[in-house]
């Protein structure tokens, strides 16, 4: 109920975009609700538009779902929130706060066109989802070719693990995956993107990407920094980057800022400041105090470790981009940048000061420090070094002054080092070739003097340490041994320790806050110092550090001058929110290895250069992998991250639609209800080992299936066997995989048609194909269905009903042999070219998490079942549940309760209605008329490189020029994106364009935009013509550039013939009835007729007989348990006492006319002046059915003999107490029930359909006879136990409470006898192919559901068509279940199709909703595309009244016709469809389709053919 | 001798057969590109003037699909 004290929200959340979440959305929208519609992925559609086709019809799936997914995305009251699951709920029915997040899929839905040149760009495949596996994809994608919205997304695991070790956030496995194709200079781009010195870094960094490698955890790390130096050295080997010094490609950067920037130190961090800031388009200039750029790369690391070849070649890169760089210039006054015009200042001085050891005699003669020695080293002096060299320190440059130190011809070199090896600083790898050289270390030894003679160093005193307690950097503390002390010899020492920035140069205005280590304070992640415009990096900021941290500073500091230039946050929501790091499970590290996208080898060895050769100058000592090896490599990446963020896609989008940045949103919704139609997942028949799934390739699930059979699949349709391509000739499904078992006491409902109809639409796709179903029952249970079964029957298909044995493979063949027991009961083996695995439904983890967080009651296989008689009701008012969240069940089903759902949250925001909803404001539009010269704007769309690619654009626009009546032709990248929409809509003013043509793709997809376009800018919308260049021409002829061209020329001109023809359409505003007939008084009837009335819609609600209720007004337990006479009692009462609703009595319809919005229906009390003619908009059938009780086994002559609603009635008694003595209640009392009795007993001419409910019916009240008499013997005769969806618990009841089942034979019927006065019945077990006999106490008939008494009388006055057993017909089986197929009136309850009372509350609640979407307008518009009559031509021939589906055209016997002759057809735009039909049969040629007149048709195919 | 190409003209309705031939655009499917095809709201609207008028002005074959 609603809240009483504040008014209902009218704004509905729908949570999934399944077929049952888009119908209630679309329900809800069509009646003035505000609609978010929460989809988890990209994409709605749900497992419908994964099908092939749908069953008893073999609609294709995707055709029908298609026009609806569309009409829910144009629809201006829903907005979809793709990517989005619930994460709250508070408040209260009426008013409810929903907390929705709402993941990023990477692509902006506005600027995305769909043009899928991105895929080609990305390296990264994974199986499709769409396709099950059976075909890969890349990670951005879009999930179907029909896919709404129609735009891509990314898939994203995470931060690959490499990529959040980087300090720069290198997109490590970006650079691997492009090595792996061989895509050497995108490689190096990716590396570019985030480290402008890939050569360098290859060579000397610290990787702790490879540290962090998931790969690690299977063997060894993929060999990351290796590579990134191989692609390096490879892209400048070859000069695929066209840098090399000879080459003259290299540009400039174009300046798109006139902020100059200034960069303080030419080391890493400012070098790679000045590349990215250069590369964004900003003046930058380097100040560098040194004559040499490089910084530490330059003087602090030694050229056998880097060459200095390398070095140059990647500073002048930069320095080409036209970075002005001023050696020798040290920077003391930054207030004084800021004077010279510089915007803002990167401050990356550097630490180049060394520490010293604070030893007594360190200041003699041969005593050296790190840094500066290598600086010397570097910059071509010879420090005086002796033969016998000590190095103090551990980190690398210790390392490197003691390997330098053997280079220039020192004969030993020592390392004193305080702490162990493990703790030493320096790179461990660097350690190892320092030994291998021949460096010595003495570990766990501290100097404490310098000795020395003449003031030369002769030696350094030490003292041994010894680990204590851990310090404040989580190391052990050395500690010194007391009395430990030593002398090393030596002739020279450097101290290579630490080294500090050093600030105090600067003059002290600088006002910069400074650490107590004497670095710059910065904020950590955007590296602002306190003062605005002035950043600071590097080992100037952060203390000294590895080379990649320099380089990631410069970076940063470069992203921060940017936005902070251009006035922007200086972090993006991905850097405030950031991705979670990808760490793959077990399971998925073995999913990747078993689908092959990653190689099982072992890590590549680095190649070295020997000891001997390396000691003999400066070379490089460690090598280039070769190509090959570098291949290999690449492919042992486990692409964790699934998305490499290579940004190739952002390279490839030329709509500017790719944004990596993008970050989860938290949304907070304020609705008045919610429904959830989450669905289903599939079982994964992986956990049921026995099928072989997984291990055997052509052991298969049905999804898989449908994907092999569509048309659109990854086999276009061909049936191939998985493991080797070949068509399956032999094939078998087995039923009930995850059903019906001991893990799921219920049954999926769809697998038994769903089989049945791939089986036949194999026959269509094999020829010769030989289909098996392995089944329990065949269920096929509701209308329509046994029909189909008896057809597949017919056309060849075998059905088995047993439980297989065994399955197995051969290995060779890789056939599958199964072993089952035939219908004989011996043991059967038979051999298939594949197997299908109907699985079942599930319901996934998440939904069960979300139940428990929306608190909402779910059962233990975690469907969201309802209480008895509340069909969609959760447990939580204002929330609703539909679709298979709440049982298995098929499409019809499904949409039935998605209806009903959203008459459920209209009854409690109905009334709300219109409040959420803003209309859009439109200028008047510019009348246009037939005399009016054509002035028409042709738009070439070029579809990025879709269709420019192969289409010459440039020459059809030229040609589109050329023709009549053109005023303007003009070429565009993408017609859709907005910029070009925008040029639209000034072209037409500033032409005076009064017809548009566009020449791009579909107008299925894309006419409603441009149509929408052109209104904007004052057109009528009808004005404009499409030319299907793309989807007809460049994709389809793409092998042939000059026909594609000359076809799309053809394709323009024939568009813009018919545009010249073109005439403004327009609607007008009927005014309606906001009232509703319900026919029909039972629990369908009386629903409907609640529902409508408490959305506030006056209903009249006529029913036949003298009192309210139908058939289940006395049956006192319901199948899904409850009372229905207590409910339907009380629901009587609620309608009778609703004021919004007259109830009629004893009164039948007479008589009907008028069109939606607007019916006169006439209804006559049993005696007969009693007339009333009542005016209405919309009408609802709910007439009901009845239980056949035809003369069939003695039914009305032995008084043993009974229906089940006779039982009904009796039980109902019994367990009241009345009647203790009754022969039921007596001991060892036996029943029989006879399943399946109807028509076709008594006449076989009759054809058999399934009752549906009678099943369910006979064992629940079967189990009602257990337990009033535990002693009772109950044998149930049946052909198919057909306990669908939850219903199987009662069978699974029934068998443990010892009921008895025999399945009956189609050839053998029971046979009753009664000739003494007692029963006897004989009956055939199909099961042991023998008869048996008994002498039953009661026979009860489980008998047919016929339709109402007065349905055909009611069909003929409505013109309704009708199934051949009398019930009424649906416009479509599938997506429209309760319309009528004219418009305005709906169907509910068993006048459909016999169903449970559940399914009949939710199909009345559905034709409520349905009603609800025309009564909810204030007017209806209509016209448009429509057919009208010329009554002068008329001749009343009817011909267009009996064809129109619709049931639009009428004789108006008014109007005059051809010849005078009084009455000519009238066709009712309101009802009118625009199909055409009744145009094209008019004998006259009196009716015309508007927009589709036969001149403007003909007008194309003229073009076609007068071509020049 | 040159071969004879035909000149194919096809009525498509919006719902089916136009859908059809956008996802034989969308799978890259290529035919001959002497097939037109004029998109209709529904394949019941094709008249048989239509058709005649093609073959009139020189069609070799018309393709109604829906």
């Amino acid at each position: 109920m609603p809240n009483e004290t504040h008014s209902p929200v009218g704004a509905a959340l729908v949570v999934g975009g399944g077929i049952a979440g888009v119908q209630a959305s679309i329900d809800l929208a069509n009646a003035g609700i505000k609609v978010y519609l929460a989809e988890k992925s990209p994409a709605i559609g749900g497992k419908m538009a994964q099908l092939d086709k749908t069953f008893p019809t073999n609609d294709c799936a995707i055709c029908i779902i298609s026009p609806k997914l569309a009409e829910c995305a144009r629809h201006p009251n829903v907005t979809i929130l793709t990517n989005a699951q619930i994460e709250g709920l508070e408040g209260e029915a009426g008013n409810f706060i929903a907390r929705v997040r709402q993941t990023p899929r990477y692509v902006d839905l506005e600027r995305c066109t769909a043009c899928d040149d991105c895929t080609e760009a990305c390296p990264i495949h994974l199986p499709d989802e769409y396709n099950e596996g059976l075909k890969e994809r890349v990670a951005i994608y879009r999930p179907y070719p029909q896919a709404v919205p129609s735009a891509y997304a990314i898939t994203k695991r995470g931060t690959s693990p490499c990529k959040n070790a980087c300090p720069a956030d290198t997109s490590a496995q970006g650079y691997v995956a492009l090595i792996a194709q061989r895509r050497y200079a995108e490689a190096l781009e990716v590396v570019r993107e985030y480290n402008p010195f890939p050569a360098t870094v290859g060579r000397v960094c610290h990787h702790p990407c490879e540290t962090d490698c998931n790969r690690g955890k299977v063997d060894e790390p993929v060999a990351i920094c290796a590579l990134k130096r191989f692609v390096a050295d490879y892209v400048y080997e070859h000069d695929l980057d066209g840098t090399a010094e000879s080459a003259s490609a290299i540009k400039p950067s174009p300046r798109a800022s006139d902020k100059p920037v200034a960069i303080v130190g030419a080391g890493p961090a400012g070098l790679s400041a000045a590349h990215f800031l250069s590369r964004m388009g900003y003046p930058v200039t380097i100040f560098e105090a040194l004559p040499v750029a490089g910084g530490m790369m330059r003087v602090g690391i030694p050229a056998y470790r880097l060459p200095r070849d390398v070095l140059d070649r990647e500073i002048q890169n930069i320095l080409n981009l036209g970075v002005d760089l001023e050696l020798n210039t040290p920077i003391r006054n930054i207030n004084n940048l800021f004077e010279q015009g510089f915007r803002a200042i990167f401050l990356a001085i550097g630490a180049h000061e060394p520490q010293k050891l604070g030893i007594p005699g360190e200041d003699v003669e041969g005593v050296f420090h790190g840094v500066p020695f290598l600086r010397s080293v570097a910059l071509g002096e010879t420090p005086p070094l002796g033969k016998n060299v000590l190095v103090v320190g551990g980190g690398n440059t210790a390392i490197d002054t003691a390997r330098t130190a053997l280079r220039l011809g020192v004969e030993h070199a020592a390392i004193v080092y305080r702490r162990n090896r493990e703790a030493m600083p320096a790179n461990s790898w660097e350690v190892d070739e320092a030994e291998h050289e021949g460096v010595r270390l003495e570990l766990l030894a501290n100097p404490v003097e310098v000795l020395s003679e003449n003031r030369h160093v002769t030696g350094v005193r030490c003292i041994r340490m010894r680990l204590g307690d851990l310090d404040r950097s989580g190391r052990p503390r050395p500690v010194p041994i007391e009395g430990s002390e030593f002398v090393l010899e030596c002739d020279s020492m450097v101290a290579a320790v630490a080294q500090a920035p050093e600030i105090s140069f600067l003059d002290p205005d600088h006002n910069l806050e400074v650490t107590r280590y004497g670095t710059f304070k910065v904020d950590a992640k955007t590296l602002a110092t306190n003062r605005p415009g002035i950043f600071a990096g590097g080992d100037a900021a952060k203390g000294p550090g590895a080379l990649i941290e320099a380089i990631a500073a410069g970076r940063r500091g470069a992203l921060s001058i940017d936005r902070y230039l251009q006035g922007q946050p200086l972090l993006t929501p991905r850097e405030e929110i950031p991705l979670p790091v990808a760490e793959l499970t077990d399971e998925e590290i073995r999913e990747v290895f078993e689908s092959g996208r990653a190689s099982p080898g072992p890590r590549v060895t680095l190649p070295t250069r020997s000891v001997e050769e390396r000691l003999e100058g400066f070379s490089e000592v460690e090598l280039t992998l070769s190509e090959e090896d570098a291949l290999r490599e690449a492919q042992r990446c486990l692409e964790c991250g699934i998305c490499s963020e290579c940004h190739r896609c952002v390279v490839a989008c030329k709509a500017d639609a790719i944004d990596h940045q993008q970050a989860p949103a938290d949304l907070a919704l304020s609705v008045g209800a919610v429904i959830l139609a989450t669905g289903y997942s599939l079982y994964n028949p992986e956990h049921a080992q026995e099928y072989g799934f997984g291990r055997y390739p052509n052991v298969v699930t049905a999804m898989q299936y449908e994907r092999l059979l569509s048309a659109s699949g990854p086999t276009g349709g061909r049936v191939q066997r998985p493991s080797d391509g070949s068509e399956a000739k032999r094939i078998a499904w087995l039923q009930c995989v995850g059903s019906r078992d001991q893990q799921h006491d219920y049954c999926s409902s769809v697998c038994c048609m769903y089989a049945t109809k791939e089986a036949l639409l194999t026959l269509e796709h094999v020829h010769g194909a030989d289909c098996h179903v392995f089944m329990m029952d065949m269920r096929a249970f509701s209308k329509g269905f046994d029909a189909y079964f008896a057809r597949a029957q017919e056309q060849g298909i075998t059905y088995h009903r047993c439980r297989i044995s065994s399955l197995k493979e051969d290995p060779k063949t890789r056939n599958l042999a199964i072993t089952y027991t035939n219908d004989d009961g011996t043991l059967k083996e038979a051999d298939f070219d594949l197997v299908v695995l109907s699985v079942g439904m599930e319901i996934p983890q998440e939904t069960r998490e979300m139940a428990e967080v929306l608190d909402i009651t779910a059962g233990p296989s975690g469907f969201v079942t309802p209480r008895p008689f509340h069909p969609v009701e959760t447990g939580r008012p204002g929330v609703f549940v539909c679709g298979a969240l709440s049982e298995p069940k098929d499409i019809p089903d499904s949409v039935v309760e998605a209806s009903g759902a959203a008459a459920a949250a209209l009854e409690v925001i109905g009334r709300a209605r219109g409040t959420q909803i803003t209309a859009r404001v439109l200028p008047p539009e510019t009348p246009v008329t037939p005399t009016q010269e054509p002035r028409i704007g042709v738009f070439v769309c070029s579809c990025g490189s879709n269709i420019a690619g192969v289409v010459d654009v440039a020459e059809v626009t030229q040609y589109a020029a050329s023709l009549p009546n053109v005023v303007h032709a003009e070429n565009t990248t993408y017609t859709c994106s907005p910029d070009s929409l925008k040029v639209i809509k000034e072209r037409i003013l500033e032409h005076e364009l009064n017809r548009v043509v566009v020449a791009s793709c579909t107008p299925r997809t894309h006419e409603p935009l441009f149509r929408e376009t052109i209104r904007e800018a004052g057109l009528n919308p009808y004005l404009f013509e499409m030319a299907n260049i793309r989807d007809q021409c460049s994709w389809v002829h793409s092998q042939d550039s000059t026909a594609a061209t000359e076809k799309s020329k053809l394709l323009v001109r024939m568009a813009v013939s018919r545009a010249r023809l073109l005439e403004p359409l327009y609607t007008q505003g009927q005014s309606l009835f906001h009232s509703a007939l319900v026919v029909g008084g039972g629990i369908a009837g009386m629903t409907a007729a609640l529902s409508l009335a408490e959305q506030g819609f006056p209903v009249y609600l006529v029913e036949r007989t003298g009192r309210l209720g139908g058939l289940a007004a006395n049956w006192t337990r319901g199948i899904g348990g409850g009372n229905p006479s207590d409910y339907i009692s009380g629901l009587a009462a609620r309608v009778r006492a609703h004021p919004d609703i007259e109830v009629f009595l004893e009164t039948r319809v007479v008589k009907t006319q008028g069109f939606i919005g607007n019916f006169q229906t006439t209804v006559a009390g049993s005696d007969e002046p009693r007339q009333r003619m009542l005016e209405h908009g919309v009408t609802i059938i709910a007439t009901g059915g009845l239980e056949y009780r035809g003369p069939v086994y003695k039914l009305g002559e032995h008084p043993a003999v009974v229906t089940q609603g006779d039982l009904e009635e009796l039980l109902a008694q019994l367990e009241a107490g009345a009647q203790p003595d009754h022969n039921l209640l007596k001991p060892a009392a036996q029943v029989a029930v006879v399943q399946c009795v109807g028509p076709w007993d008594e006449d076989p001419a009759q054809e058999f359909y399934c009752s549906r409910i009678c099943c369910a019916t006979a064992l629940k009240n079967a189990l009602r006879i257990k337990a009033l008499n535990p002693e009772a013997m109950l044998l149930v005769l049946y052909k198919d136990i057909r306990t669908y969806g939850m219903h199987e618990s009662l069978y699974t009841d029934a068998r443990r409470a010892g009921v008895l089942f025999v399945r009956m034979d189609e050839q053998h019927k029971p046979r009753l006898d009664a000739t003494n006065g007692h029963l006897h019945l004989e009956a055939y077990d199909a099961g042991i192919g023998e008869s048996l006999e008994m002498q039953p106490d009661m026979l009860v008939l489980s008998t047919a559901m016929l339709p109402a008494e007065g349905s055909a009388a009611l069909a003929e006055t409505f013109k309704f068509s009708c199934t051949l057993e009398g019930f009424f017909a649906e416009a479509h089986v599938k997506l429209r279940p309760v319309d009528f197929p004219a418009e305005g009136l709906f169907l509910c309850g068993a006048a459909h199709y016999p169903k449970t009372l559940e399914e009949s509350i939710a199909q009345a609640r559905a034709a409520a909703a349905r009603a609800a979407g025309v009564l909810s307008k204030d007017v209806l518009q209509v016209g448009g595309v429509v057919a009208e009559v010329d009554p002068a031509l008329c001749t009343g021939c009817l011909t267009c009244v009996r064809i129109c589906p619709y049931d639009a055209p009428r004789i108006n016997p008014t109007l005059v016709g051809i010849g005078g002759i009084q009455g000519a057809a009238e066709i009712k735009a309101a009802a009118c469809q625009g199909c055409g039909l009744c145009a094209a049969e008019c004998p006259a040629g009196a009716i015309r389709l508007m927009h589709y007149k036969d001149e403007q048709v003909l007008a194309k195919v003229e073009a076609l053919l007068t071509a020049g | 001798m040159t071969q004879f190409e035909p000149q194919i003209l096809a009525f498509a309705c919006h719902y089916c057969a136009y859908a059809a031939a956008d996802l034989a655009g969308s799978m890259r499917v290529q035919y001959p590109p002497n097939v037109k095809i004029i998109h209709l709201p529904c394949s019941g609207k094709v008249d048989v003037i239509h058709l005649l008028r093609a073959f009139e002005r020189g069609v070799d074959g018309v393709f109604v699909a829906g």
